[in-house]
């Protein structure tokens, strides 16, 4: 069912930027709309864009946010979300949590 | 007259005619907008769901540009319930790269915030864990669940035992402390999960239990909400119309019992939610185009007057999606693309 959602209406999560406009709706409250105008400013590319994994595996690998393929060196998880933090100007409660365990 | 083919609620085929088609998303619309008093699909509306149910090929899809954000209520229990053998953070893996998910869900099998209390000291480093793994936005969730806080299953005399005694003041009373039993369970585990480093709570399948369980999640979102103002709610629905059986429970100055997705949306803003999940039941032996005209009709109604993302319920049951375990995907990619074009959704 997962699968048939996500190729029917899925914007496709780490695979294009499904998961950096969920971020804007869960630290925001953002609708749809604005959300992807916002991912999409702060990406500097179109709001079509950001359902396509080709151009968004480039960007996600220059930005080293964390893609779907196991890249040697390349952020995978905690250190993805420490740029997405960055990146989109939000606050992520794990990244913020992870500042206080280690003193950063 | 050519057929097309589609499906009932309970999923199994059916031939209907164009004008069958046609009339049954007319009157799946106009039953919505009669109970829920909200205004039934236009033409334009209905015409492109027609063209939706016409389509021979046998998946469908929103057009480009309208895709929306999906998230996964008991994310992680989904693999056990098909027994697949591996861990919650491989689930989440899973999810993550293998099936594009844009948000991420951590559950215990035992998906109810009751049972969740004395094991959310196992439940806790397992998301940290998890945390430090993956990148997208990882939600705990749990349902509220207050059948749980009633005899044989809990501490309060059963209202289900009550009410045809005729003892209607006794079953109002259980209703009552079920609520505060309730509230302090799911305001422990959220804070718990929160605390460790979870994006968001997502309280699914509320109101299950009727009007007394509707109040219980919207206070403890509520206290929640003034406790870590950055946290997000999701609160998914058990379905349109929240039951009474209470009868008598208010919030915010409104009857809980009778109320419809757009009113039901009203109060989850009020209480500090942070994405909406409409819920529309299927009727099994209606048809998929009633069906889906219904739940559409409903949902338009939450996202026109909207202020938060809303994202409908669309598995099993809901939304247009099929009564049975395995949705076909000709059934289900129409209720996909119907719900988020028509509709306008912000994710599902």
């Amino acid at each position: 069912m997962a699968v048939a959602h996500g190729i029917a209406s899925g914007i496709g999560g780490i695979r294009a930027a499904g998961d950096l406009v969920a971020r804007m709706q869960v630290s925001r409250g953002m609708r749809i709309k604005e959300a992807k105008e916002y991912v999409a400013g702060c990406l500097r590319i179109s709001v079509e864009d950001i359902a396509d994994p080709v151009v968004m595996s480039e960007l996600r690998e220059d930005l080293d946010i964390g893609r779907v393929n196991a890249v040697p060196g390349a952020a995978k998880g905690i250190d993805a979300k420490f740029r997405i933090a960055e990146l989109l100007d939000i606050k992520i409660n794990c990244v913020n949590k992870f500042r206080e365990r280690t003193g950063l | 007259m050519g057929k097309y083919v589609t499906r009932m609620g309970d999923g199994f085929k059916v031939e209907l005619t164009e004008s069958e088609i046609n009339r049954d998303i007319e009157e799946g619309s106009q039953e919505a907008a009669k109970n829920g008093q909200i205004a039934p699909l236009n033409q334009d509306e209905s015409l492109y769901l027609l063209e939706i149910f016409k389509c021979p090929d046998r998946s469908v899809g929103v057009e480009r540009g309208k895709e929306v954000v999906l998230s996964y209520d008991s994310g992680t229990t989904k693999f056990k319930r098909v027994n697949v053998s591996v861990s919650k953070i491989q689930s989440l893996q899973i999810y993550e790269r293998m099936l594009g998910a844009d948000t991420l869900e951590l559950a215990h099998i035992d998906y109810s915030f009751k049972p969740v209390k004395p094991i959310v000291v196992f439940e806790q480093p397992i998301l940290e864990q998890a945390l430090l793994m993956t990148i997208p936005p990882l939600f705990y969730g749990a349902m509220p669940n207050l059948g749980l806080y009633s005899q044989p299953d809990g501490p309060c005399p059963n209202p289900g035992d009550l009410l045809p005694k005729g003892k209607i003041a006794e079953a109002r009373a259980s209703y009552e402390e079920q609520i505060e039993h309730a509230i302090k369970d799911m305001v422990y585990v959220g804070t718990r999960m929160y605390e460790a480093g979870a994006d968001g709570i997502n309280f699914d399948t509320t109101a299950a239990a009727g009007d007394a369980e509707f109040l219980a999640t919207l206070q403890a979102i509520k206290i929640l909400k003034t406790k870590y103002p950055e946290i997000c709610i999701q609160m998914g629905m058990a379905a349109e119309f929240v039951l009474g059986m209470h009868g008598e429970l208010y919030y915010e100055n409104v009857r809980l019992a009778g109320l419809y997705p757009h009113k039901q949306l009203e109060l989850a803003e009020k209480a500090g939610v942070t994405i909406f999940g409409p819920t529309t039941n299927i009727v099994t032996n209606r048809s998929l185009p009633w069906n889906v005209a219904r739940a559409v009709t409903f949902t338009k109604a939450c996202t026109e007057m909207a202020r938060i993302p809303v994202h409908a319920c669309m598995g099993m049951g809901v939304g247009g999606v099929p009564l049975t375990l395995s949705p076909p995907v000709d059934a289900l990619s129409r209720a996909s693309k119907a719900m988020v074009e028509i509709s306008r959704l912000d994710g599902l």
